[in-house]
């Protein structure tokens, strides 16, 4: 039988949180260091949780599944981006510091607006499938069969979550804040592999065949050694500049 | 008070919500959705398994339709679902999930040829047909008769909804992200909107609307020990509540999950038991087969909770430090299959428990999962009470799933009810009754009572931690109001709760911060959920019977004589403290299935005197329609198709259409 892993001698985390509150005229950024002692299985979800309750109520952050798979909870743990809801305190040291994921409007303390720009990102990128008489399916006539492996190959991009790491991650983000990023290029991706979207490579190229889309991309990689679900973005991008690269002639 | 004018206000941004926005935008409607969150991050995205459609495309599935669909769907409410509404679900779930395809969702499809497949913990050879290859394929699930939940791995819900908000945002559809609505508007008869705060800046702004929709799914964050997102506090249908005209229906009928993990409570998927995966105690045995030889693993959901419970208590459970668990056995489906088809399984056992289900077993113990009741709607999904109110998905009480919902049923019926809604405001929108005369001061008067209301909770200057309240809550529920109920036990959680909304007008808040402030959201939040905690409780202490998930161990017997009703929840007024409870009968002359054994579960119930007439009646109609299609046969008993949109009533096609 297995057992579930569990730490026999209880550590104190010293966790030192970037604070700061934009809606308060006299809020200075600054870190602040909470000290707790630490549980079994605890992850920062449950460490931020237990800070809020017993310590600084007022302390900001975004959690909504808090099982890895919405990718709202998204932020900078000792100077990486992750999931804070999964990252499990004993992968730590016993100092852990915690900011916001750069790139993106700050909410609060560890709150960012990640939704403003992912929706910013999909307008601009139109990231669904582009199909005459989407509205006119006949819905009661057997579906459109597709191959299976076809299927597989689009939900392996369709895994992200839109956490915005492969942005925090990104050195092109931090200086264009029109570059589309990771998660929008691999979005690209996507719908190109989709029979279903009827976009032409040129009409792709309108969408990303600049420096705020694929050409931007400085393949420092960061954006795949950070994704949480593992997806294969420098392949993708990769992939997608050698397409636009060809469309743009 | 900024005041923001639209034709239909959709509160809640995952799938229902959306679907519904979208319906209503093709009509001409003007449209805004707000969302607690980023409409992506919506809890739709938590469904794994899979959508329950009648396609019949793979092997498994070979011969589905409506009417098995239908039947296992009330055999699973344990006959506590509207059977009309069933019927209307059934017929359009594969529309639902033809129009997704056609939207970009890429379902797992059928391979044609040979396949080892994972059945009863044996291997056993299947072969696809050539004329299925590529069509949506689906798995088994519990409660059903055949393999029909569609599914893309166990991603399902999350490529569900990026495509259906994918799709909004082409229809352009603001979503009003962080917004969170506070109350409704209304002058006793109609919603006219709702306040809504900023949860950025702690604004209060009004909404004024001619169709409001609550689509803000369910209420699980009552419990202690929930597969629930943390937003999933259910101030939608408390604001419904709050109203005092607006009630929520079988609010006692919450569905535990036998597989969270252990001791997190984050859900792995039915579809792990669907592929073959089983249960084992402490000592390795698979338990199940002793209890329930017809389905075993894949019994109900609440059939399998209560065994799992029964189990345990019984001393059978692997032993922990933090308690007593079961195992889930995935191990005998292969590397392949769990990489491919379980992988967000995996990966939550590898992240949250260090192990791996290839090798490992993982353990589980049921958790609160869904909550059956919510905003009573009519048919087509309005509030019965409050003109211009409607709800879909989780958070309504539209009355498909009764007393248990089967795994694959939500996040279809969120499609469904979307697509039925949407339609049914749009049609209330360009009606009469939709017209929609409302006076400033009446919105102003809403808006100050919030602001008060804050106010007062911010300044109370107490004695009461607010965090403090709702553990208690949440430990109360899952102790007391949990899988097996007596009335002694509920009685002491409806005296704890009515203690705990006491407590609560006694807050002492430690944090004024600017903006939404973390502390007092959760301050005022907490008033809204004792309601619908009490709302549970109670109801469960005067259901003196047990049927699908709500089970007293003191009346163990469903009773059909006296219990074939649904239970309504009023709030009688800010002050009270218990709601007030009505009954609307179930009437079974007009039953499609009478009420009988589910085919799992217990066999002893008491019968209600209209069973064997309406039985007697469905005989005699059928005998002289042997020679009619299921089509007419069915409409011979209980005709629904008149309760549908009009461009939803046609037959659904399929692959191996009955001659």
């Amino acid at each position: 039988m297995s057992e579930i892993p569990v730490k026999q001698v209880a550590r104190t985390l010293h966790i030192q949180i970037l604070r700061h509150n934009p809606q308060d005229p006299d809020s200075e950024p600054h870190l602040q260091t909470f000290e707790l002692e630490e549980a079994d299985t605890m992850t920062l979800f449950i460490a931020l949780n237990e800070i809020r309750e017993q310590r600084d109520p007022s302390l900001q952050f975004d959690f909504v599944c808090r099982a890895g798979i919405c990718g709202s909870c998204g932020i900078i743990i000792n100077g990486r981006p992750g999931l804070a809801c999964r990252t499990l305190t004993k992968d730590l040291p016993d100092h852990i510091t915690l900011a916001p994921l750069p790139a993106f409007e700050l909410i609060g303390d560890l709150s960012v607006n990640t939704g403003a720009w992912m929706r910013g990102m999909s307008e601009q990128l139109e990231t669904w499938v582009h199909s005459q008489g989407l509205e006119q399916v006949n819905l009661d006539a057997v579906e459109q069969p597709m191959e299976p492996e076809l299927a597989e190959q689009i939900y392996e991009l369709e895994r992200c979550i839109e956490c915005g790491c492969c942005v925090a991650a990104c050195g092109t983000a931090q200086m264009r804040e029109d570059f589309v990023g990771a998660v929008g290029l691999n979005q690209i991706t996507r719908f190109r592999l989709d029979p279903r979207d009827e976009r032409s490579d040129a009409q792709f190229y309108q969408l990303v065949g600049d420096e705020s889309g694929v050409f931007g991309c400085m393949t420092l990689l960061g954006c795949e050694d950070m994704c949480p679900k593992d997806l294969p973005l420098a392949a993708q991008i990769a992939f997608l500049r050698r397409r636009m690269a060809i469309a743009g002639h | 008070m900024q005041i923001i004018y639209t034709d239909v206000l959709v509160i809640g941004g995952g799938l229902a919500g959306t679907r519904a926005a979208i319906g209503a935008k093709r009509r001409g409607q003007d449209v805004i959705i707000l969302s607690l969150v980023p409409a992506k991050r919506s809890h739709s995205a938590a469904a794994q398994g899979g959508m329950q459609a009648s396609l019949g495309n793979c092997l498994g599935g070979a011969g589905d339709n409506e009417d098995i669909h239908f039947a296992d769907t009330v055999r699973g409410s344990d006959w506590g679902a509207d059977q009309e509404v069933v019927r209307m679900f059934a017929h359009t779930a594969p529309k639902a999930i033809r129009e997704l395809a056609a939207w970009g969702v890429p379902w797992n499809r059928v391979v044609r040829g040979e396949h080892e497949i994972t059945e009863d913990g044996r291997k056993k050879i299947i072969a696809e047909a050539d004329a299925a290859h590529g069509l949506i394929t689906s798995r088994n699930f519990g409660g059903t008769r055949k393999w029909r939940a569609c599914y893309v791995s166990d991603g399902t819900g999350h490529a569900m909804l990026y495509t259906m908000s994918n799709q909004a945002i082409a229809a352009n559809i603001p979503v009003h992200e962080r917004m969170e609505a506070l109350a409704l508007i209304h002058d006793g008869e109609r919603c006219c909107g709702a306040i809504v705060r900023n949860l950025i800046t702690g604004e209060l702004l009004a909404y004024v609307a001619k169709a409001t929709c609550i689509a803000t799914g369910g209420f699980g964050r009552i419990y202690r020990v929930s597969t629930n997102a943390i937003i999933n506090e259910g101030m939608g249908a408390a604001i419904a509540l709050e109203t005092g005209i607006a009630n929520l229906g079988n609010m006692e009928a919450i569905q535990f999950h036998p597989t969270g993990i252990f001791p997190a409570g984050i859900l792995v998927t039915e579809g792990c038991r669907g592929d073959g995966g089983l249960l084992l105690d402490g000592d390795g045995h698979r338990f199940m087969p002793d209890y329930e030889p017809e389905k075993k693993e894949l019994a109900s959901r609440d059939v399998v909770s209560r065994r799992m419970a029964e189990h345990i208590a019984a001393g059978h459970g692997a032993q922990s430090r933090f308690g007593e668990h079961l195992w889930l056995d995935i191990r005998l489906l292969g590397r392949d299959h769990i990489n491919n088809k379980l992988r967000e399984v995996k990966e939550i056992c590898q992240y949250f428990l260090g192990v791996d289900p290839v090798a490992d077993l993982i353990p589980v113990r049921p958790a609160q999962h869904y909550s059956m009741g919510g905003v009573r709607t009519d048919h087509r999904g309005q509030s019965p009470q409050l003109k211009g109110l409607f709800a879909a998905g989780e958070a309504a009480c539209w009355d498909m799933h009764g007393f248990n919902r089967l795994g694959g049923n939500s996040v279809a019926e969120t499609v469904v009810a979307g697509m039925i809604v949407g339609d049914t405001m749009a049609d209330f929108c360009d009606t009469a009754d939709g017209a929609l005369s409302v006076s400033t001061a009446l919105v102003e008067e809403f808006g100050r009572r919030e602001q008060q209301r804050l106010g007062s909770i911010a300044t109370a200057g107490g004695v009461e931690n607010t965090f403090e309240l709702i553990k208690l809550m949440q430990e109360t529920m899952t102790a007391n109001v949990g899988i097996f109920r007596t009335g002694d036990r509920l009685q002491e959680a409806v005296s704890i709760l009515q203690e705990l909304q006491r407590r609560s007008r006694n807050i002492s808040l430690r944090s004024n911060a600017p903006g939404a402030n973390p502390e007092l959201v959760a301050a005022y939040r907490l008033q809204g959920m004792l309601k619908l905690a009490q709302c549970v409780a109670y109801g469960a202490l005067q259901r003196t019977e047990s049927r699908g998930a709500h089970y007293r161990a003191d009346h163990p017997r469903r009773n059909d004589r006296e219990w074939m009703r649904r239970t309504l929840a009023t709030w009688p007024g800010a002050e009270a403290d218990l709601p007030s409870l009505d009954y609307e009968p179930l009437n079974i002359m007009s039953m499609e299935i009478p009420p009988g054994w589910r085919g799992y579960g217990a066999k002893d119930y008491i019968d209600h005197p209209d069973t064997a007439l309406r039985q007697q009646q469905i005989d005699n109609a059928m005998a002289g329609m042997a020679t009619a299609d299921r089509h007419a046969r069915q409409e011979a008993l209980m005709p629904f198709k008149h309760l549908l949109p009009e461009h939803l009533r046609q037959s659904n096609e399929r692959l191996r259409d009955e001659p």
